[in-house]
């Protein structure tokens, strides 16, 4: 079949252009990235960055009035512009995603024993008693204590953890090659969000799937991926393998995100490093760098057009003109 | 040089004394009687003027519940809630109308707590036409002066929430609580919605306000880096109890029960090389209550019989730092967690 | 996203994308036209609507009477536009009566919960569970047919509605975070209601009081047809509609006229409608 290098997912040049109310807004630009087999990659943004919008578009979920551009291929084959029906048979099979609201994920009218043989019943032709075979023995695999009795149990029988313990064993049903999480414990407690971070960690070392893995925290994107991505003002402004990007933060907007997190053991009566300024919104994104406006290194070459991705270092790239300055600033000085 | 002043050095301004609050669950069969929840199982705290106190605590723990008790916005099933040593539960309903002039609060999402329907003008002019009528212009002067004051324009007053970003949206909410002059603000996740970036703002605005103007916070959070940015002093809750509570740094540099610790442990670290530190694998929390002994216990690796059996009341570890647990001792002689170092943006040279 | 949702839209924004709104204008259009009618009747009809002429009776359309004239003689244009009045009015008083009330006991609801609620709900289930014309027959047998007994027996019919349709959208505004807010500045249950909760429930109102406006032409002109309604000479599309079911395989057109007004009249409002629960309601409007 394929070469083992061969990446699974290969995303390239993606653009997604979304109609709004205040006219049309480019919601993603040249995104591109690329995920094997096994292999674990976070996307880590603010809300409006376009991340969720990224992950919809793999899956074929955005509106139809998105327009979009550049390529996404799995296992070689295009999925932009793939009719809806194949889409269907892809869903859930081969790409599937875990949701960060598990209560939302979960239709409260059926049984979370129907909502997980439901997958396995519409891909895999198995027989009813099949599916209900395997799909508790899934229940058992994320952790779910006695599911052969709660098989027939409704959403709201369980609490947020065991919720979204059931939406990730809905992802797995069918053993997709690529696993989409889109901040899947936002919506949980902290001790609970390492319990299911642990646990979809083991699931795709198992099987060998791929992750995309989509948070807001710095931090998770640390401890569970091996390489991740930036997203500010739809773009990519920075990748590189999590430890590259950790030790050495190329564009002033993940330095920024990074130092205006609060930090324990921060001294009290010290002030948090804050960027200016608000997120854009993504109808009136400027032309060039989405960052420009809140960036303290800016000059006016930034404003002009979208500078493009330079590597500064093996497989590290930053979307910055400026990030020699920025890898110069004395970084002691900016935190305190 | 009265009585009044004197008083306010000795008494507390918020002082809760053995809070508990219940909940009757809907009937889940017609035959079985009604489930009940104890929401805060007898919470005690005490906060002088100035001080700021952190709540922290997982769903649950009963720690917006403690919020609305404190606003007044629910009378507990039993225990007091002392503002300036008087008793808001025990008021008129009047008395305490003019009494919330001194508390207010900040809700946690600022896209809900705003009406989408009024001008900022008019909510952040709520809590004063709440309580009397002031004319238009004195109204609108004063608006604008805590406008200012969180760093929002005076253009701003005539526009509507939908125009103004979360964060805005949060300095309104923060403008609105200022402008009876409190003492004390009640803030219930008042940067959880927000965005990193954001967040920071918010949090700086805060410290800068308590400076200026001498507040009090109740701080709620489930996220003990932000308690520990602005808070004096921290309690630790879990399922309606106190269970540790002392000052951040003694509480977070050597924390004595083992639920702080988990809370501390399970906070994921953003630096490079970050492996994967795995948990022993912990039970499930069961939120049974009425059974005896410590409520942590189904979840604490070091419990044992005596644990499960005679559940552990707060008590003084050092003049500052106290803990609902048999073990403290033990727990505070386990190493210290390994916590994020002051990490530099660049470690490798060029 | 989530911050656009709900909010009030500014004056001029509102007419601009009112315009661009092909149902509302359709239905504002209509409405406007039954309207005109109404008013046009009360200075002006080709023909008197009251004057009997039996020698010209049935007669076809002409230049004289441009839709013909009825059993009596009396002009089809001219009776269009006076039973239009009727119409209106009946709309206006009924809704009027229910919006009021229904309202009031609504917000009653849904501030209060507990038993007043429950008397409040139970009540509203009792009326609506009894036909109109039920109460319209009853109304009839005490103060005799006529406009006032429909407008009472319709009016009486819409109070459940609103009052359902208040205390669902109202209950979910008290749940709301802003009411939280509200009570914590010390505001009461009186204020909060009216400074907070009203005004945004007031599109939904609005929607439903144009839906329950286009019921209660349907029911007027029922009423009518039954000869509970309005009453001879004053004409109304109802009667009409009664008037020509005696002679539907000699003149059918008479039938078609009032049946088409009515539900001219009907349509738009529905259209209106419609156009209204968009426009104000901008999540609704950005799907489009």
């Amino acid at each position: 079949m394929m070469a083992a290098d061969a990446p699974l997912l290969d995303v390239a040049d993606l653009g997604i252009q979304l109609t709004t109310s205040r006219g049309p807004a480019k919601a993603v630009r040249e995104v591109s990235f690329t995920l094997r087999r096994g292999e674990t990659l976070g996307i880590v943004g603010e809300s409006g960055c376009g991340k969720s919008i990224t992950a919809l578009a793999l899956l074929g979920l955005l509106p139809d009035s998105a327009d979009v551009s550049g390529s996404i291929r799995l296992d070689g084959r295009e999925l932009v512009g793939l009719a809806d029906a194949d889409y269907c048979k892809l869903r859930g099979n081969r790409i599937s995603m875990i949701f960060q609201e598990p209560m939302t994920a979960l239709n409260p009218m059926h049984t979370i024993g129907h909502q997980v043989a439901e997958p396995l019943l519409r891909h895999t032709g198995c027989s009813a008693t099949e599916a209900k075979r395997q799909a508790i023995a899934l229940l058992d695999r994320v952790g779910l204590p006695d599911p052969a009795r709660r098989y027939d149990a409704y959403p709201h029988q369980f609490s947020g953890g065991q919720r979204q313990r059931v939406t990730i064993a809905m992802a797995l049903a069918c053993s997709p090659d690529v696993l989409i999480a889109d901040e899947p414990t936002t919506a949980l407690d902290v001790t609970i969000q390492r319990q299911i971070l642990d646990l979809i960690a083991d699931l795709v070392a198992e099987r060998g799937m791929a992750m995309i893995l989509i948070s807001h925290d710095l931090g998770v994107i640390a401890e569970n991926v091996q390489r991740m991505i930036v997203m500010y003002g739809g773009t990519v402004v920075e990748s590189g393998t999590t430890d590259a990007v950790f030790s050495r933060m190329g564009h002033p907007y993940t330095q920024g995100l990074f130092r205006a997190r609060p930090r324990l053991g921060a001294r009290r009566g010290t002030r948090l490093a804050t960027i200016a300024g608000t997120v854009p919104e993504l109808a009136d994104l400027p032309a060039g760098c989405p960052f420009a406006d809140r960036c303290t290194l800016v000059v006016d070459a930034c404003r002009a057009a979208l500078p493009s991705l330079s590597e500064i270092g093996a497989g590290h790239g930053v979307r910055c003109i400026r990030t020699d300055a920025a890898l110069s600033r004395d970084p002691a000085g900016v935190i305190a | 040089m009265s009585t009044a002043a004197k008083m306010s050095a000795t008494t507390p301004l918020l002082e809760v004394r053995d809070l508990v609050q219940r909940y009757t669950l809907p009937r889940e069969s017609l035959l079985r009687s009604p489930g009940e929840v104890l929401a805060l199982n007898g919470v005690s705290l005490s906060l002088m003027a100035g001080q700021s106190l952190g709540i922290v605590g997982e769903s649950g723990s009963g720690k917006s519940t403690l919020a609305r008790l404190i606003m007044a916005l629910e009378k507990p099933s039993s225990g007091s809630v002392l503002m300036a040593g008087r008793d808001l539960h025990c008021v008129s309903a009047d008395e305490l109308r003019r009494a919330r002039r001194e508390f207010q609060m900040v809700f946690q999402d600022p896209y809900g707590s705003l009406d989408p329907r009024q001008t900022v003008a008019r909510i952040v002019a709520e809590p004063l036409t709440a309580l009397e009528n002031p004319d238009r212009e004195t109204l609108r002067v004063r608006v604008a002066s805590v406008l200012r004051q969180v760093g929002l324009r005076d253009a701003d007053i005539d526009k509507y929430p939908h125009e103004f970003s979360g964060g805005q949206r949060q300095r309104i909410a923060i403008a609105r609580a200022l402008i009876t002059q409190p003492k004390l603000i009640v803030a219930d996740e008042p940067v959880s919605a927000l965005d990193v970036s954001v967040q920071a703002q918010v949090l700086n605005l805060m410290q800068d306000l308590q400076e200026q103007f001498g507040l009090s916070y109740v701080l709620i959070s489930h996220d003990l880096a932000v308690v520990d940015y602005l808070c004096d002093e921290v309690a630790v809750m879990y399922l309606g109890r106190i269970v540790e509570r002392g000052r951040p740094e003694d509480l977070f540099g050597q924390c004595a029960h083992p639920y702080t610790r988990a809370l501390l442990d399970a906070v994921p670290q953003a630096q490079a090389g970050a492996v994967r530190r795995r948990r022993q694998s912990v039970a499930i929390a069961s939120q049974s209550f009425g059974s005896a002994g410590c409520a942590y216990a189904p979840r604490c690796p070091l419990a044992d019989a005596h644990c499960r059996e005679v559940a552990p009341a707060l008590r003084a570890l050092t003049a500052h730092h106290s803990a609902a647990c048999h073990k403290a001792e033990s727990v505070m002689a386990l190493p210290p967690l390994v916590s994020e170092p002051h990490q530099p943006l660049v470690s490798k040279p060029l | 996203m989530i911050a656009q949702a709900g909010t009030a839209p500014a004056p001029n924004a509102f007419w601009r994308r009112a315009l661009r709104h092909r149902s509302f204008v359709v239905g504002a259009l209509l409405c406007l036209l039954v309207l005109g009618a109404a008013l046009l009747s009360l200075v002006w009809t080709p023909w008197s609507a009251y004057e009997i002429d039996v020698a010209s009776k049935l007669r076809p359309p002409s230049s004289a009477h441009w839709l013909g004239t009825d059993v009596l003689g009396r002009d089809i244009v001219s009776l269009l536009l006076v039973g239009a009045r009727a119409t209106i009015l009946v709309g206006i008083i009924a809704v009027g009566i229910g919006l009021t009330c229904g309202v009031c006991l609504g917000l009653i609801a849904a501030a209060q919960r507990g038993w007043t609620e429950e008397v409040i709900m139970r009540f509203s289930d009792f009326t609506f569970a009894f036909p109109a014309v039920l109460s319209a027959i009853m109304l009839a047998a005490v103060i005799g047919p006529g406009m006032v007994t429909s407008i009472t027996a319709i009016g009486i019919f819409q109070i459940p509605v609103f009052v359902r349709v208040t205390r669902g959208s109202a209950g979910a505004i008290w749940a709301r975070e802003f009411i939280l807010a509200a009570r914590a500045a010390g505001k009461g249950r009186v204020r909060i209601t009216i400074e907070h909760v009203l005004p945004n429930i007031l599109s939904i109102l609005i929607v439903q009081a144009t839906i329950q406006f286009a019921l209660a032409i349907l029911a007027e002109a029922a009423l009518s047809y039954l000869g509970l309604g309005t009453q001879p000479p004053q004409p109304s599309w109802g009667r009409m509609l009664n008037d020509a079911q005696t002679l539907l395989f000699q003149s059918p057109s008479l039938a078609v006229y009032p049946g088409a007004a009515i539900a001219l009249a009907v349509l738009g409002l529905n259209l209106l409608g419609d156009g209204l629960r968009d426009l104000l309601d901008p999540r609704l409007a950005r799907q489009r």
